[in-house]
């Protein structure tokens, strides 16, 4: 079975999250993005090929090196762009709730 | 009660605010951003530091499944008044992200119910919008990441 790769459970990941606000202005290759992270490389060569087969990324070749961009046109696609930071913080709001409904008086 | 949580991101602006009300009184409401061992569990980081009062600071790591740092932030805490309000700085490390300033305001609606209102302020307009505009908000969808983990052991 093939899962597909859509956008929601591409970002659903945190590491995969963190690699998005990473390249949010500037393009960097796949080492330069994986010398941020303590993940071993493959792993993080995993999550920017998951991030490309759902177009978040794009790849442009620059001389030798790849270089990985965000996909702006891709991003628009999710939603209303506020949407998904407001379903972020609802979820947090909604554990936060429910966890405090529980807390002892 | 409208307990959906709102944004209001005017165009043009570089602030927004997110306001939610909760089926809280006050005092939890506002101690789930006290207690570190709280705060951890609702907002899904390690608490590595949270001095709640004036000039004190804080600071937050997220970790992959392995345990590896993938997102830290932190800041310092500018006001701290019980079960009223927290301003303070929120910065990203690793980001290109200045840091934004934070007004927490929590306020009673009955004895039984509360509200939060935060106002974001950020370094310019194209700041809080290329922010907005990142896919990072779609959290942690439980269900779908635990088939999504035994279909591929399924696969091997």
């Amino acid at each position: 079975m093939n899962l597909r790769r859509d956008v929601f459970q591409a970002i659903a990941d945190p590491t995969r999250r963190a690699i998005l606000l990473l390249v949010a202005s500037q393009s960097m290759t796949a080492g330069a993005i994986a010398s941020n992270f303590d993940t071993a490389r493959p792993t993080v060569s995993k999550h920017l090929q998951i991030l490309t087969t759902c177009e978040l990324l794009e790849q442009e070749q620059n001389g030798r090196e790849i270089y990985y961009h965000i996909n702006a046109e891709k991003m628009k696609e999710v939603a209303d762009f506020i949407e998904p930071f407001r379903q972020m913080w609802d979820d947090r709001f909604n554990k936060l709730e429910d966890i405090m409904k529980n807390y002892p008086r | 009660m409208e307990r959906k949580t709102k944004i209001i991101a005017e165009d043009g602006k570089q602030e927004l605010m997110i306001t939610r009300e909760f089926d809280l009184p006050l005092e939890l409401l506002f101690k789930a951003y006290e207690e570190p061992a709280i705060v951890e569990q609702w907002m899904g980081t390690k608490v590595m530091k949270l001095e709640n009062k004036q000039h004190g600071s804080w600071r937050f790591e997220t970790s992959d499944p392995k345990g590896n740092v993938v997102f830290r932030s932190h800041g310092a805490i500018h006001e701290f008044v019980p079960n009223q309000k927290i301003t303070r700085t929120f910065e990203m490390e690793n980001t290109p992200f200045p840091v934004q300033l934070e007004y927490l305001e929590f306020e009673p609606l009955t004895d039984k119910t509360s509200k939060l209102t935060m106002h974001v302020i950020y370094k310019s307009v194209a700041v809080r919008d290329q922010l907005l505009k990142l896919p990072f908000a779609q959290g942690i969808n439980r269900a779908h990441n635990r088939l999504e983990e035994i279909v591929t052991k399924l696969n091997r």
